[in-house]
């Protein structure tokens, strides 16, 4: 058997299903970050992979390793609003953060 | 594909035509830097920001009348008319953010930190979306929302040590990296339908019809997720009430006009250009005229049973998205030139609304109707210029916001969707109801005994009236602002 695009890209939706799952299920804020980082990384393998079957060129690889960075910058953002949030409310359970009115 | 050998690097040809950018990522540096060589004054980097935004504002006029557009940084950003148009548009609200925020209990007042670094975020946050209007390529799409994106999240957290700012900052964060993240999975699936990363390569193998109508209609919606969330469309916009609500004040002010903007700049350049073509070759006016329809509709009877002030405004902005996505539909010139318009009137009137806010929180501090009681005689000049804007939020003549709407509907009627233009008045006159509630509160209900005057500061009501005095004269002479936004679309449609 040979490995192929569509191989790829079944990783790819199932990194990209399960970082949807974790942040629909999950209630700590470290861990719903962790889901947005298997969300980006499921669309990085399929730049990757398109960049190697469909374009040739390095067109996905670049869109790839700008991902990666800007994850960085999101979960470097993102932990110091979790941080915030522990100071301010003592616990990182997004649940718990409902001051403003539904 | 790219090639190295054909590659347009960046040249000083480039910057030429890069300045408004080039001027507010400078004042982000200058703001950054000049906080802290003048030990923490915050008036320095208030004057380098208003100095840069006020550059930027004067550079993004001239420019109006780009007739060719120039293809510059690679080819991933254009820069012509609509360019031009949105710079201006930017440029104008980081102004009077700035101005208004000099004077802001919530930025200013005794005990917050870091003062200066505010306006260098707003300087930082405003060449974001400037660059988010002009990119033609899927890298910088996704590069210039995500810059947008991170500096909101920082500035809906600004006030640290609040509970509510910090509850706005991450539910903020939480729904733009989910929505975000699934925009960037649908763009994976435009690379790979088309195999090219440019709208123009996109839009020509779209044209060539090998792409499935249904992977067409999957991506398209994936891709309105992330975009959608920017805008504040229903049903992505759970999270834009809370946000208005616990962030500063003059932050919702900008949130609820400036990204809101480059949303739609970015929506204008994304799916006119690729999807232009096929329009008509999968459902997308009929998933237009829905998402239009429930936007508004979910905006305005929300915003019927809310409170307080802050929260009202917020539905509101939601419902006037879903009148511009009705001009959306067929992705016509026509419809086009009018969310121009719409937009800039849009930013005008619902700034000012949110500025009053911020105006009389200062010294009210509370932003319930209920404590709005009696405004009008207790801060004159700032209630009647809230009046105003209120008007041309619900779209009564002479108002600005009239002539928006009627450019909005006018759209709606040529393409003979009947049944949307229906629903859009009736929406309009749902919207007219609360508007009015909060006028009544500044004028009708009685101010509680001893309650004494609400005084705006003097550079708070200058602030103001830039925005009141234009909304008043498009009001009955739109003319040149119609044929600015027209000749901005044109350079567009004429791919």
């Amino acid at each position: 058997m040979t490995v192929g695009l569509p191989h790829f890209l079944t990783i790819g939706a199932a990194l990209f299903a399960l970082g949807i799952f974790a942040m629909m299920t999950r209630r700590n804020a470290v861990a719903l970050l962790m889901g947005v980082e298997l969300i980006l990384n499921g669309a990085n393998v399929n730049f990757v992979a398109f960049a190697r079957y469909v374009d040739g060129g390095v067109d996905g690889h670049l869109m790839a390793a700008f991902v990666i960075v800007l994850a960085a910058a999101e979960a470097a953002v993102g932990l110091a609003i979790v941080l915030a949030m522990f100071r301010n409310f003592g616990t990182v359970h997004v649940d718990t953060v409902n001051r403003l009115k539904r | 594909m790219l090639n190295v050998e054909t590659l347009n690097l960046p040249n000083w040809a480039d910057a030429r035509a890069f300045v408004p950018e080039l001027v507010m990522f400078g004042a982000f540096l200058a703001a950054l830097l000049g906080d802290i060589i003048a030990k923490r004054r915050p008036w320095v980097p208030f004057a380098i920001v208003l100095f840069g935004a006020v550059t930027a504002l004067s550079y993004a006029v001239a420019g109006l009348d780009i007739q060719a557009p120039a293809k510059i940084l690679g080819d991933m950003v254009v820069v012509d008319g609509m360019s031009s148009f949105f710079r201006m548009l930017f440029a104008l609200t980081a102004v009077v953010t700035v101005l208004f925020s000099w004077k802001s209990e919530e930025i200013m007042g005794p005990g917050r930190e870091h003062k200066g670094e505010f306006y260098a975020l707003i300087a930082l946050m405003t060449g974001g979306m400037m660059v988010m209007a002009e990119s033609t390529d899927l890298i910088m799409l996704y590069l210039s929302m995500e810059l947008v994106s991170l500096t909101s999240y920082v500035m809906a957290g600004w006030m640290r040590g609040s509970l509510r700012s910090t509850e706005a900052s991450l539910k903020y964060m939480i729904f733009g990296a989910m929505s975000s993240g699934i925009m960037l999975f649908g763009l994976s699936l435009i690379f790979g339908l088309t195999g090219s990363m440019t709208f123009e390569g996109i839009r020509a193998a779209l044209s060539a019809g090998t792409v499935d109508p249904l992977a067409l209609l999957t991506v398209t919606v994936l891709v309105l997720a992330g975009l959608g969330y920017k805008i504040a469309m229903v049903p992505f916009h759970f999270w834009a009430p809370d946000v208005y609500e616990g962030s500063p004040t003059p932050v919702a002010a900008f949130f609820s006009v400036g990204p809101k903007a480059a949303g739609f700049a970015l929506m204008i350049r994304f799916f006119y250009t690729t999807l232009q073509p096929v329009v008509d070759q999968f459902d997308w006016p009929l998933m237009i005229a829905v998402l239009s329809v429930i936007t508004m509709t979910v905006g305005n009877l929300s915003a019927v049973r809310q409170t307080n002030v802050k929260r009202i405004l917020a539905y509101s902005s939601i419902a006037h998205v879903g009148y511009l996505l009705m001009a959306f539909l067929m992705l016509t010139e026509q419809g086009l030139q009018a969310i121009l318009f719409y937009l800039f009137v849009y930013t005008l009137m619902n700034l000012g609304a949110f500025l009053f806010v911020t105006a009389v929180n200062n010294s009210l501090k509370s932003e319930h109707l209920a404590d709005y009681a009696g405004l009008g005689f207790r801060s004159p000049w700032a209630s009647v210029m809230m009046m105003i804007f209120l008007f041309s939020l619900t779209g009564v003549p002479p108002f600005a916001g009239f002539i928006g709407k009627f450019y909005l509907f006018a759209e709606v009627m040529r393409r003979e969707w009947y049944w949307l233009a229906i629903v859009g008045v009736l929406n309009s006159v749902v919207s007219l109801y609360y508007y009015m509630k909060i006028a009544r509160a500044l004028y009708f209900d009685k101010a509680p005994e001893g309650a004494g005057a609400v005084p705006v500061p003097a550079l708070q009501i200058f602030a103001m009236a830039l925005l009141a005095v234009p909304t008043l004269l498009l009001g009955v002479m739109w003319g040149p602002l119609k044929g600015v936004a027209d000749r901005a679309v044109a350079v567009i449609a004429g791919l």
